[in-house]
């Protein structure tokens, strides 16, 4: 039981997707204009982590390795669709708030992020705790700073008016406030010690691009070696990088 | 289709409406990468490239298999493995007829298949209901769109790294504040209209 709610907790704060991981940051910036949106964003994200966690753990025995991550996109891409599908049936307004950026939960990092480091090593269960709690901290970190741009943009929040309405620097609503804040709530977690790791990211050159950044990372780190060592058979190498690149 | 509408298309996905400063797509390697102008300079022709064809591609497959066959809301599905098949095409074809090309771009052309922007730009130019040569020049502008932006954050990086900044600004946050002021001054070429 105990493994379960640290998985939860994980996400949530020691692993936030979003401000610690730096995963997933397009959405997060693009549709963070209001505490709604965020929290509507967050939720479909969650759904189809959870799905796709799900899925990947059953099937992790069952893909062969070299070709994993054109599975996990078909798969991911699969759920998306419902996904958009169910949004747009049921939820009109939610739907044409975030637009293009529910389709675009496929090349969501955190989603093949989370299968490629979690869901394709350990059992269903977990997995789908492990999606629940990064699909909750994804939440949370969307509608805080969904609230703080809807506050100092427009003076409301969850479109409660809370300053009078002769305030309001829209500038916080536009495109530049989405970086403002989210450069503001990582620095004060920096100065408050949560560590983040996006530092150690960002310096080894290996951007926090996705579910290929790992491979690609490792791709890069053999190179040198494989240039030392040449006597490495050349079958295993080509077919480690097919899987890569796929 | 006058010219200039079609130049106007450039300019809106290259300007306007940047991808990375005003619709926040490929924000991962737009913060990941920027860090070396070299880097920057390879993944922009390497997006660049990827984007122009995939658009191309996307837009052919679009108008000519899934609406006649009335199969839009695969879209998504079919887009994204078209995308990834060919990012591997253009890999391949590089490393055997133009391995100087292809040692340029190096890891970063496998990169390109999660970037957000490609999907996004294959989906926006259906939403919008360009024709294959309007969504040709789109996907070309926003892919300049993207260079332009990211030249210019590894240049102000690059400046930034020999300033002493207060401690917990170092790193992302202070890459991110650049990326807010580029943001205010891309918005005056909203005027541009």
């Amino acid at each position: 039981m105990k493994k379960y709610i640290e998985r939860l907790w994980n996400g949530l704060l020691k692993e936030n997707p979003v401000l610690v991981l730096m995963l997933g940051m397009c959405p997060a910036l693009a549709v963070s204009t209001q505490a709604a949106n965020g929290i509507g964003m967050g939720l479909s994200t969650l759904a189809v982590l959870v799905l796709s966690n799900f899925v990947i753990s059953c099937l992790r025995k069952v893909i062969p390795d070299s070709v994993r991550l054109p599975c996990y996109i078909v798969i991911v891409a699969s759920l998306v669709t419902v996904t958009e599908l169910l949004i747009k049936a049921y939820l009109p307004s939610i739907y044409e708030a975030l637009g293009i950026y529910i389709p675009l939960i496929v090349v969501n990092c955190i989603i093949l992020g989370r299968a490629e480091a979690y869901a394709n090593k350990h059992t269903p269960l977990l997995s789908v705790m492990d999606g629940i709690g990064m699909g909750l901290g994804f939440t949370v970190a969307l509608t805080l700073a969904g609230m703080i741009r809807e506050l100092l943009g427009a003076g409301t929040v969850f479109g409660l008016r809370l300053l009078p309405e002769s305030f309001g620097m829209t500038i916080f609503i536009q495109p530049p406030g989405a970086f403002l804040v989210f450069a503001l709530i990582i620095a004060v977690m920096n100065a408050i010690g949560i560590k983040t790791r996006q530092r150690q990211l960002v310096e080894s050159g290996c951007d926090g691009n996705c579910s290929l950044c790992s491979t690609a990372c490792e791709e890069r780190k053999a190179e040198p070696a494989e240039a030392v060592k040449p006597a490495e058979p050349a079958g295993t190498a080509s077919v480690q990088k097919g899987g890569d690149q796929a | 289709m006058n010219n200039t509408s079609l130049i106007m298309i450039i300019v809106a996905g290259a300007l306007i409406n940047n991808v990375v400063l005003n619709q926040f797509l490929g924000i991962c390697s737009f913060l990941g990468v920027s860090k070396q102008m070299k880097a920057s300079i390879s993944l922009g022709g390497a997006v660049i490239f990827v984007i122009t064809i995939a658009s191309a591609v996307a837009s052919l497959l679009y108008d000519y298999v899934l609406k006649p066959l009335g199969m839009d809301f695969m879209k998504t599905i079919i887009f994204i493995l078209v995308i990834a098949a060919l990012v591997q095409i253009v890999e391949m074809f590089l490393k055997k007829k133009s391995p100087a090309v292809y040692k340029a771009l190096g890891i970063y052309l496998p990169l390109i298949t999660t970037n957000c922007a490609v999907l996004g730009v294959a989906l926006t130019n259906v939403q919008d209901g360009y024709n294959f040569i309007e969504s040709v020049l789109s996907g070309f502008g926003t892919a300049l769109g993207y260079t332009i932006a990211i030249v210019l954050l590894a240049g102000i990086r690059s400046r930034i790294n020999e300033k002493d900044l207060p401690a917990p600004l170092r790193g992302a946050p202070i890459v991110m504040i650049a990326a807010a002021l580029m943001s205010i001054a891309f918005m005056g070429f909203g005027g541009l209209k």
